[in-house]
């Protein structure tokens, strides 16, 4: 059995941000744990720029943004173990892991971060008709070929779904000399960052389609056409409004799932609605101890968010190990209504924050001129105005709550209100 | 020229091709495909059946008892996942509930054993999850769950431990008779050989008709399935078949081996034996019957589809006979359902008509019956895991995040005999990509060890048929 104060899941940004931000607190033992064969997580394989502009106010690739928390963490000699995978974590924190030089490893922490960050949805979970045939791949396997082994992987290409990673997918194929014939979006919006719609799709002339889907894959060895049809408000296909792309490859950018049997095993408690661990002020999951942040939590478009908020996860594990954080005091918890579908924290402590709270949540639909109202005790405290809301783009809003008494309050409220004009 | 050529290596196929090795004869196994089992073995209900089917004195009803007989043991030496979990046919009316009677009746007359007539409460006592409006079932203790790739693949591998030779990515378009036996074209090569057993599908027909006259005609009829995430593979213990009826013909919802849940299949007579596609009718006139079979189920766990070709003809029997006009010519065709539980039994069937025109066919003393078992590494024992990493750490490594494979697995599988040549091929054998992700993870880092194993460029790596081709060129 090995020891560490801290063990971090996933080297991703989010378990980069935790790790450093635990050591800035004081923990020295400390170990993260990747699958991978280097860290920085999906950063690696997203070479395009974006990355970093609320942070450092420069606009970096993924791979750079990165590397920033890697020099970071090596400076400050934390250890992490890469192409080890960790198979197992129990509610009394000891985790098993397996790599090729130390074979199967059982570690006890005295905290664990779970940052092991999402994984994409694929056909069957959208159950498209059709053969089978190769050609048929996620927007993230494609990614990862196209970037990172220098393999292109189609000549024709159709796109499902509207999402950050099908959207830079398009761009990135555009350029590299493949035809991507349209974008098919199931939803009347689309599911990525209003400004990769226009550098991405606009910029290239590659047509979106909105209330599409996918209704046939033809082809027995490798795609030959993909049929999409338009779809009616209960997302029934339409007859009649086929239209039939001739093609070699169908990329699918249909969602990302938090990935998330590791904190099952350890019998954490899930949101249904992001996929991900029901989460406090400090980032800590229902198993004390545990903590969790990034897309492991809930899926980030902005890369900037989920550092924000690991460090959140890091110094609330430090605090946690070094017996300053309050489990028996009062706490208020947090609920979207009204076009709100989820909040992150799901839960304040208020003897543990910081003031102001950063609240993160995602809307259902997209929205104009409307304001965030958040509610608790019946009365609004306060409230945010929003010109553009969409699904596709996280919200976050700064709550200062050290004015407020929550008394018996049923909980925290944020709802969506039409503004009046 | 060898003494026998096997035309198809379905389940048919390798298990007369692995029976056939148990004799000093040269025997070659030929298939159009790159690998074993890439016909209907691969998509189908894996039911080994009890056997109250089929209509009393015909060829399936023997040969369906005597096969399940047959196959704990066989899949006991192959190291073939095998379990005999029972079926029930349950009946929502009285009209159905007679139709089970018949069904108990027939299965007596065709011998098949260990059968009981249940009342509501015993079957839901047996399975909380059905439908509350069921009024009674069969139940046929005997009936089991296999994996059908897994026995093909197994037998073919045994069969060329014993000797046997495979010929993959070769179709069989030419026939002709010459002195003391046949000549076949395959793909670029000329064979010769003494006799010839046709085990080829749905396209037995055509193989036939090569050499003689259309006697048979095989009708193609599709069959459609959904798989759901292991989540949800034990909302039933047993094999539960809806009572067939004008309703629903043989719907069945089942665990498979893999402790995956299986429903489906529609039946339907198809135009072209290349209709692979789903359809959005078949899959939801399944869901629909699978629904109402059950008390809740949710389709959000469904993980893929897919689609069977069964391969019909118009007697609804097999066809398991000498060709009149072809001494030596042996047709095995029109084997659907209930193939893959008679298999066993049609190849000692075969075996019986081969001896009859084979004087003095000898007995190999050195045949070996056993497989070594695929190596499951998340099975064992944290000290032989240990053990085996240090011996070789490519056992540390893991490949496929869902089912926790390692490349350990998959490099054994990709050198085995008869091993894997494809994606597919490997995901079938070793199950990497068969989980949650649908190989979005690993099917870049098997494709690597594809192309490092056999030493050809990854970009020549295939997915399941010859131009499935995954890869089209390296960037700019
Ligand atoms: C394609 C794509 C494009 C994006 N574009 C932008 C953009 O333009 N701008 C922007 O700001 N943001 C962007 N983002 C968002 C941002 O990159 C992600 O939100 C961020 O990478 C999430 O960080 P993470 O650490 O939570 O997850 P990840 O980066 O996915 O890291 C998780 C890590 O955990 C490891 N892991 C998982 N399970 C285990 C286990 N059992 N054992 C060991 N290790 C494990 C994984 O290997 C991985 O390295 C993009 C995201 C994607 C996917
Ligand atoms: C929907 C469905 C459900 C079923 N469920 C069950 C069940 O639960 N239980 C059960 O017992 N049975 C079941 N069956 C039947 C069972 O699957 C089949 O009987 C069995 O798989 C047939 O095996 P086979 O080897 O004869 O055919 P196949 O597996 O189709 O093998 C034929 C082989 O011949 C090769 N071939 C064809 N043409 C040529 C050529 N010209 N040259 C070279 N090679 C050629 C093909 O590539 C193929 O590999 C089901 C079938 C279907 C379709």
């Amino acid at each position: 059995m090995l020891y560490y104060d801290i063990v971090v899941i996933g080297g991703g940004p989010a378990g980069l941000a935790a790790a450093i931000e635990a050591r800035k607190n004081g923990v020295k033992k400390i170990l993260i744990i990747e699958r991978d064969r280097e860290l920085g997580g999906i950063l690696q394989q997203c070479i395009h720029n974006g990355f970093g502009l609320h942070i450092f106010k420069e606009e970096l690739t993924g791979p750079e943004y990165a590397e920033r928390f890697i020099k970071e963490l090596i400076t400050m000699g934390i250890e992490y173990k890469l192409d080890t995978m960790a198979l197992e974590v129990s509610d009394n924190k000891v985790i098993t892991a397996m790599n090729s030089t130390d074979g199967i490893l059982h570690i006890q922490a005295k905290a664990i971060i779970l940052a092991m960050g999402c994984r994409e949805r694929t056909r069957g979970a959208i159950r498209i008709p059709g053969t089978r045939p190769a050609g048929v791949l996620t927007a993230g396997t494609a990614q990862r070929f196209v970037n990172m082994e220098g393999y292109m992987v189609g000549k024709r290409i159709v796109i499902l779904g509207s999402g950050d990673i099908g959207l830079i997918m398009a761009r990135r194929l555009t350029l590299e000399g493949a035809d991507v014939l349209a974008v098919a979006e199931l939803m009347p919006y689309s599911g990525g960052l209003t400004r990769n719609i226009v550098q991405c799709l606009e910029d290239y002339n590659i047509p979106l389609y909105l209330n599409h889907t996918v209704v046939n894959i033809e082809g027995h060895d490798r795609v030959e056409a993909v049929t999409i049809a338009q779809v009616d408000n209960k997302l029934k296909s339409i007859k009649g409004t086929e239209k039939r792309f001739e093609c070699d490859t169908l990329l699918l950018s249909v969602g990302l799932i938090p990935e998330n049997e590791l904190s099952k095993s350890a019998g954490i408690e899930l949101d249904n609605v992001t996929g991900g661990p029901i989460v406090n002020e400090s980032m800590e999951t229902s198993v004390e101890g545990i903590f969790a942040c990034g897309n492991a939590v809930h899926v980030h478009d902005l890369v900037d968010w989920v550092t924000e908020e690991s460090k959140r996860a890091g110094s609330g594990a430090a605090k946690y190990i070094q017996g300053q954080i309050e489990s028996d005091c009062k706490s208020i918890k947090l609920k979207g209504i009204n076009g709100v579908r989820y909040v992150v924290p799901h839960q304040i402590r208020l003897d543990n924050i910081e003031q102001p709270v950063e609240l993160m949540m995602r809307v259902d639909n997209i929205y104009k001129d409307i304001k965030l109202i958040i509610k608790m005790n019946g009365e609004v405290i306060k409230e945010v105005k929003r010109s553009h809301v969409a699904p596709g783009e996280m919200e976050s809003i700064k709550l200062d709550l050290s004015k407020f008494t929550p008394g018996d309050s049923d909980g925290i409220f944020i709802e969506i209100v039409k503004e009046e004009v | 020229m060898y003494d026998i050529t096997v035309i198809g290596a379905g389940v048919t196929g390798t298990f007369i091709a692995r029976e056939l090795s148990k004799y000093q004869l040269s025997v070659l196994l030929i298939d159009k495909e790159n690998d074993v089992a890439n016909g209907t073995t691969k998509a189908n209900s894996a039911i080994v059946h009890a056997g109250f089917d089929a209509t009393e004195g015909t060829l399936k009803a023997k040969l369906n008892v005597r096969g399940n007989e047959l196959y704990e043991e066989i899949c006991k030496e192959l190291h073939v996942p095998f379990k005999r979990i029972g079926s029930l046919v349950i009946a929502f009316d009285k009209q159905e509930m007679e139709t089970v009677h018949e069904l108990f009746e027939r299965g007596t007359k065709n011998g098949v054993p260990q059968m009981e007539l249940l009342d509501k409460e015993s079957v839901l006592k047996l399975e909380n999850n059905l439908s509350e409006e069921i009024i009674g079932a069969l139940y046929a203790k005997t009936a089991g769950i296999v994996g059908p790739w897994e026995l093909a693949i197994a037998l073919a591998e045994n069969a060329l431990e014993n000797g046997v030779e495979l010929l993959l990515n070769s179709p069989v378009t030419e026939i002709k008779k010459i002195v003391g036996g046949y000549c076949i074209a395959a793909g670029d090569r000329k064979i010769e050989c003494k006799m010839i057993i046709n085990c080829a599908g749905i396209h037995s027909d055509d193989i036939n008709n090569l050499v003689n006259s259309a006697s048979f005609e095989i009708l193609p009829n599709r069959g459609e399935y959904n798989l759901f995430d292991k989540s949800v593979g034990n909302i039933v213990n047993t094999i539960v078949f809806r009572c067939p009826s004008e309703a629903g013909k043989g719907v069945v919802v089942m665990p498979t081996v893999h402790g995956n849940l299986l429903i489906g299949p529609t039946s339907e007579y198809v135009d072209s034996k290349a209709s692979f596609d789903t359809t959005l009718e078949g899959l939801t006139s399944i869901n629909e019957h699978t629904q109402h079979m059950l008390k809740q189920l949710s389709l959000q766990s469904v993980i893929t589809s897919f689609t069977g070709l069964r391969a019909k003809t118009r007697t609804q029997d097999f066809i398991i006979e000498e060709s009149k006009e072809s001494l030596g010519f042996f047709n095995v065709a029109g084997i659907d359902s209930p193939g893959l539980t008679s298999a066993p039994a049609i190849a000692e069937y075969v075996i019986e008509l081969v001896k009859r025109r084979i004087e003095n066919i000898e007995i190999k003393h050195d045949f070996n019956p056993y497989r070594r078992p695929n190596i499951q590494f998340m099975e064992l024992p944290d000290i032989e895991k240990a053990k085996l990493i240090e011996k070789d750490p490519s056992f540390g490594r893991i490949i496929c995040r869902c089912e926790h494979i390692t490349e350990g697995e998959i490099v054994d599988v990709i050198k085995r005999k008869a091993g894997a040549r494809t994606l597919d091929g490997v995901k079938r054998r070793a199950r990497p990509g068969s989980g949650r992700c649908q190989g979005g993870f690993c099917a870049p880092r098997v494709m690597e060890i594809l192309a490092r194993e056999q030493e050809i460029d990854i970009t020549e790596v295939v997915k399941c048929g010859l131009d499935s081709y995954i890869l089209t060129g390296k960037t700019k």
